[in-house]
C-alpha cells in the first residue's frame, strides 16, 4: 500500500488536483489514482484469499500442496519447520515475558527504571531467545541425523487426487477463467 | 513397588480415566502391543553369542568438544543384547555426550564404540543409526515435522525403506506406544506425555536393536510416568537410559552405571549401588 501511494502523484496524465507543500507541489493524476486503486484492490484480494485458504486448510495439507506444486523440497521443509517451531518459540517468548513481568515490581514511592534501561532488558531477552533457538536448532539437527538425515529431504509419494477433488479443482479453474474472460469482454477499457 | 508388578493393570485403569482420544489410542494396545514388539527383534535374529554378550561395546572412549572441554575421559561400558541399563550421574557428567557417541553424532577422539560387532566410524555411521534409536530429552527437538505421521515416517524414509513398507511401520510404531489415531495431529497441540511417546515411536519405526533415552521421565506427571514405566518394561530392545529419577531406576533397571566427570565410576546391580549411601553422596546422587 505504501509502495503504491507514490503512484498517485508520479504517473503522467491529466492533472486532477495539486497539493501545495511549499517548495514542492504534488500533482494528482487520474492515471495515477487508477493504478493506485488497482494495486490496493489486488493486494487486498490477495490477502483475503491467503487468509481464506489458511483458515480453512490444515497446515499439513498446505505443505503437501506446496510440495505437489513442485516447490523445491528445501523450501517446503523450511516452511514446515517454521510452522512447527513458531509455536515453540512463542511459548518460550511468553515464558521469558512472564519471568520479566514477575520481577518488574515497582516499590511504592519510587518511580520505575528509565526507558533506556527497559530497552536493554528487552534487548537481552531477544538475545537470549536467539541463543536458545540457535541451540535448539543444533539439537534438532542432531535428532534428524540420528534418524538417517544426510542433507537431502525425502518425502512419501502421497495420495492421488480423488474424483470430487478433481471436480472441485476443475470448477475453480473454470470459474477463474470465466472471470478473466468476462473482465476482458465487458469491463470498460480506460 | 508390589502394586506396579503388572503395568497392564495401570494401563487398563487409564483407559477409562482418559478422554475420548486417549481411550481410542489405547484400543490397539492390548493385547496386541506386546506381540508386535516381540516381532521386531526377530528380524535381527541369529546373533553369535559373543557378539550378543557385547552388543553395545564402548572401549576407552575419549571425546572433547570443539571448545576444548573434555566430556568423556576414557569411558568403557559393555551391554549385552536386550539388557536394560540405567545411566545416572550429576549434570555435566557426560551422559548426554556418551549417548550422542553411541550413534556416531560424536565420533570419539580415542577409543571405539561398536554396536552389534561393527565399529562406529564414518563409513558405518548410516547403518549404526538404524541400529541405535536415540530419543532426545525434549520432544520438541525430536518432533520437527508438521504432523505426527511425517515425523514417525522420517526415520524409515531417510534410511531408504521402500515406500510401501513405511505406512505399516508407522502404524506399528504408534501402536507400540499407544498413540494409534494421532497420525494427523500436530505435535504442539499434544501433552508432554503424548509427545514423549510419539518421540519414542519416531525411533521405533526404524526398528532399532538398541534404544537410548535421555531423561524419559523428566517433566511427566504421575500418570505419564506410570505409562512410561509400563512401556519401558515391555520394550524388547537393549535399553540404555540416562536419568535422575532414582525411583525409575529402582523399579525398572536391574543394572545401573554411574558416571561422574567424564568417567564411569560405578557399574553393578542397582540394589547394591543404591544401598551404598556414601558412594551416592560422593557423586551428587541420592537413594530413592
Amino acid at each position: 500500500m505504501l509502495a503504491a501511494l507514490p503512484l498517485v502523484f508520479s504517473r503522467p496524465g491529466e492533472p486532477l488536483a495539486t497539493i501545495d507543500l511549499g517548495p514542492l507541489a504534488l500533482t494528482v493524476s487520474g492515471q495515477g489514482l487508477r493504478e493506485f486503486a488497482t494495486i490496493a484492490l489486488k493486494s487486498w484480494i490477495s490477502v483475503q484469499a491467503a487468509l481464506l485458504l489458511s483458515f480453512t486448510t490444515p497446515f499439513a495439507d498446505l505443505v503437501e500442496g506446496l510440495r505437489r506444486l513442485r516447490l523445491p523440497r528445501i523450501m517446503v521443509a523450511i516452511i514446515g519447520f517454521m510452522y512447527r517451531y513458531l509455536a515453540v518459540l512463542t511459548d518460550e517468548a511468553t515464558r521469558l515475558n512472564r519471568a520479566r513481568a514477575s520481577r518488574s515490581a515497582v516499590v511504592a514511592g519510587r518511580g520505575g527504571r528509565s526507558a533506556a534501561w527497559r530497552a536493554r532488558v528487552v534487548g537481552g531477552m531477544v538475545g537470549s531467545l536467539f541463543i536458545r533457538s540457535y541451540e535448539r536448532s543444533e539439537r534438532v539437527y542432531a535428532a534428524m541425523q540420528s534418524r538417517g538425515f544426510e542433507g537431502e529431504f525425502r518425502t512419501l509419494g502421497g495420495r492421488e487426487l480423488t474424483g470430487p477433488e478433481w471436480a472441485a479443482l476443475l470448477a475453480a479453474v473454470a470459474a477463474l477463467a470465466l472471470f478473466v474472460v468476462a473482465g476482458q469482454l465487458w469491463l470498460p477499457r480506460p | 513397588m508390589t502394586s506396579t508388578a503388572d503395568p497392564h493393570v495401570h494401563e487398563h485403569a487409564h483407559e477409562h480415566a482418559h478422554g475420548d482420544e486417549a481411550a481410542h489410542a489405547h484400543v490397539h494396545q492390548h493385547p496386541h502391543a506386546p506381540e508386535e514388539l516381540h516381532a521386531e527383534p526377530e528380524a535381527h535374529a541369529r546373533v553369535e553369542p559373543e557378539v550378543a554378550a557385547r552388543w553395545v561395546d564402548i572401549e576407552h572412549v575419549h571425546f572433547a568438544y570443539p571448545d576444548g572441554f573434555e566430556a568423556l575421559r576414557g569411558v568403557s561400558l559393555r551391554l549385552a543384547r536386550a539388557e536394560k541399563v540405567a545411566l545416572v550421574g550429576p549434570n555435566g557428567a557426560g551422559k548426554s555426550t556418551l549417548m550422542l557417541a553411541l550413534n556416531g553424532i560424536h565420533l570419539p577422539s580415542h577409543g571405539t564404540v561398536s554396536i552389534g560387532g561393527s565399529i562406529v566410524d564414518r563409513r558405518t555411521v548410516r547403518r549404526i543409526r538404524a541400529e541405535v534409536g536415540l530419543v532426545f530429552q525434549d520432544p520438541d527437538d525430536q518432533l520437527f515435522s508438521p504432523t505426527v505421521f511425517e515425523d514417525v515416517a522420517f526415520g524409515p524414509l531417510h534410511m531408504g525403506v521402500p515406500e510401501a513398507e513405511i505406512h505399516g511401520r508407522v502404524e506399528r510404531a504408534l501402536a507400540a506406544v499407544g498413540m494409534t489415531g494421532f497420525e494427523r495431529r500436530l505435535p504442539h497441540r499434544m501433552s508432554l506425555g503424548q509427545r514423549k511417546r510419539v518421540a519414542l515411536a519416531t525411533v521405533l519405526s526404524m526398528d532399532p536393536s538398541v534404544l537410548v533415552f535421555d531423561e524419559p521421565s523428566a517433566g511427566l506427571d504421575p500418570r505419564g510416568r506410570r505409562e512410561l514405566i509400563g512401556l519401558l518394561r515391555r520394550l524388547p530392545q537393549t535399553l540404555l537410559i540416562s536419568t535422575h529419577d532414582m525411583r525409575l531406576v529402582a523399579e525398572v533397571f536391574p543394572r545401573m552405571v554411574v558416571m561422574d566427570s567424564g568417567l564411569v565410576v560405578g557399574d553393578g546391580p542397582t540394589d547394591v549401588i543404591l544401598s551404598d549411601a556414601p558412594f551416592l553422596e560422593a557423586h551428587g546422587l541420592e537413594a530413592p
